[in-house]
């Protein structure tokens, strides 16, 4: 063959492996995400947001108590886990030593290697077992565990990128270095941070197996955090294995309205991360 | 609160003595940085320190507000007074301490995430609350002394990023002057700048004297001869030589000084 037309044919062929791969990634994504709108959007409705679910056999009903669960826990998680993860940061490239920084980076890293369903069972038996009951508590202290290490590792990687030059500024106006480190480092890392909170939350927001042994679920409405509470992922969960037409209507609903969740977190969690400063 | 100019004029023909160094040796883990220096610096004086890079000049700057307490293997002995009181004895704090030994970096380092404003008064509000006609009063007095205020003053909520260069490293001058502070140590301040803006900085350094003791670090040495009162010349952790600056560049006892400041190595 004319060399140069192989040559020409090589570049096509690679052109086009590229663009296959490419595809791989994003045609199971629109599937995904085509599928659950199409099962799910018919069954979005006012009532889905402020109805809880109703026995089987009855039409409607809604996932209101299940929302209004996973937002509870969320938001206790996210008290608990950031503040450990951002001052656990600031520790470990402000302060730390060089031994005990590896460990705890080591550490961290394990723990977000660790399946969530173990991260489930270490609630369980710090929580459920002595408390004697599954509770909303329990569920949130296993969510807290999946964000500290995602928040902690971020939020070094962005202190990280802080130039020197800027704490010398500050701890040469006589400012106490943990002061530097919380108004100026931590301040000038704060849309990359944002960045990285904003992940771990829309990850533990889709977790079930961390919930199923600690908030359990439940049919109704629930405010007391010491017993259990129903989660949207966990209603999804129940509902999707139940035997019910009206119920699996529901789990695609619900599916619907988590996936948008993530969504839009992703999507903010990118706004921050775009409007990045540059020093 | 702040003297006016006119009484500040230096009238004592022998002023007093603001810092001293007493065999200074800086030490980075085993490496000898800074050997055995004595020098002296009087009231509202400005003295350069010269020397080709790696000398120890900025080493030796930052051992003078204990910036280099950060460097976890730095040791420093010897003694260096501020009116008299050693700042490395026990019980110094060093936070306290460079509030009143400000320092001036190489590179303009504004912070980035607050206005003109905040960053005049970063000295205040990083360190807590401020009342606003207080804030107000320094914020102009202290751009105004820096020459800064013409330029900026309709723009001061605006972010400190959107400065020139120059701008910028006059901004943290002021920034340094607003928290009152009696020496000002300045890392090779206008080695960044173009020579317009250079020569803004060192016009601001003539005039920033009347109040403040100035101790400067530059590769320029025309810059040393422009600003500088006394010279000190800095050879690989050496003192060679330190004297008046008229006499260090026009009869140098040393001949390595004299090598040095004509151009002949370094």
């Amino acid at each position: 063959m004319n060399p140069v037309l192989f040559r020409k044919f090589k570049n096509h062929l690679m052109t086009f492996l590229m663009v296959a791969a490419t595809a791989a990634v994003l045609v199971p994504l629109g599937m995904i995400f085509f599928h659950i709108v199409k099962m799910g959007i018919s069954s979005v409705n006012l009532g889905f947001f402020t109805e809880i679910p109703k026995p089987p056999g009855e039409a409607g009903g809604g996932m209101a108590n299940g929302l209004a669960g996973s937002f509870v826990m969320i938001l206790m998680a996210s008290l608990i886990g950031i503040p450990i993860g951002i001052f656990g940061a600031i520790y470990l490239t402000e302060y730390g030593g060089s031994k005990m920084s590896t460990t705890v980076r080591f550490a961290a890293d394990v723990l977000s290697g660790t399946p969530s369903i173990i991260t489930g069972l270490v609630a369980y038996s710090l929580l459920v077992v002595p408390m004697k009951g599954f509770s909303a508590l329990a569920g949130s202290v296993a969510l807290a565990l999946i964000i500290v290490p995602i928040v902690l590792r971020t939020t070094e990687e962005q202190l990280k990128m802080v130039p020197g030059s800027l704490r010398e500024a500050s701890l040469a106006l006589g400012v106490p270095f943990w002061r530097t480190s919380l108004k100026v480092t931590l301040r000038s890392a704060m849309s990359g941070v944002t960045t990285g909170v904003l992940l771990a939350i829309a990850r533990v927001a889709g977790e079930t197996a961390p919930l199923l042994f600690t908030a359990l679920g439940n049919q109704f409405w629930n405010k007391d955090v010491t017993k259990p509470m129903a989660a949207l992922p966990l209603q999804i969960f129940n509902f999707a294995i139940s035997p019910y037409d009206d119920w699996h209507r529901l789990a695609w609903a619900g599916a619907l309205v988590l996936v948008t969740i993530m969504f839009t977190l992703s999507l903010t969690a990118r706004y921050f991360g775009r409007g990045r400063q540059r020093v | 609160m702040y003297y006016s100019a006119a009484n500040l004029k230096v009238t004592d023909p022998a002023p007093a003595l603001k810092v001293q160094l007493e065999d200074v040796n800086i030490y980075f883990g085993k490496t000898h940085a800074v050997k055995n220096i004595n020098m002296e610096y009087p009231e509202n004086s400005v003295t350069a320190i010269i020397g080709p890079s790696g000398c120890g000049k900025s080493t030796l700057l930052r051992s003078m507000n204990r910036m280099h307490d950060l460097v976890p293997s730095a040791r420093v002995t010897g003694k260096i007074l501020l009116d008299n009181s050693d700042i490395y004895q026990k019980g110094v704090d060093p936070v306290s301490l460079r509030r009143k030994i400000g320092m001036v970096f190489q590179k303009p380092n504004p912070f980035p995430t607050m206005s003109i404003y905040d960053n005049v008064i970063a000295g205040y509000k990083l360190n807590g609350r401020m009342n606003r006609a207080e804030a107000d009063e320094v914020v102009e007095t202290s751009l105004k002394r820096v020459a800064l205020w013409d330029e900026v003053k309709d723009r001061l909520k605006t972010n400190a990023m959107n400065l020139s260069g120059g701008q910028q490293q006059r901004l943290c001058i002021a920034r340094t002057i607003a928290v009152k502070p009696e020496v000002i140590l300045m890392d090779e301040p206008a080695s960044a700048l173009d020579p317009i803006s250079t020569m803004k900085i060192e016009e601001l350094i003539e005039e920033l004297k009347e109040r403040y003791t100035i101790i400067i670090v530059t590769h320029n040495m025309q810059q040393a001869a422009r600003v500088s009162d006394y010279t000190a010349f800095l050879y690989m952790g050496d003192l060679i030589e330190f004297g008046e600056t008229k006499k260090i560049f026009t009869t140098p006892e040393q001949k390595q000084t004299e090598d040095y400041i004509t151009g002949r190595f370094g």
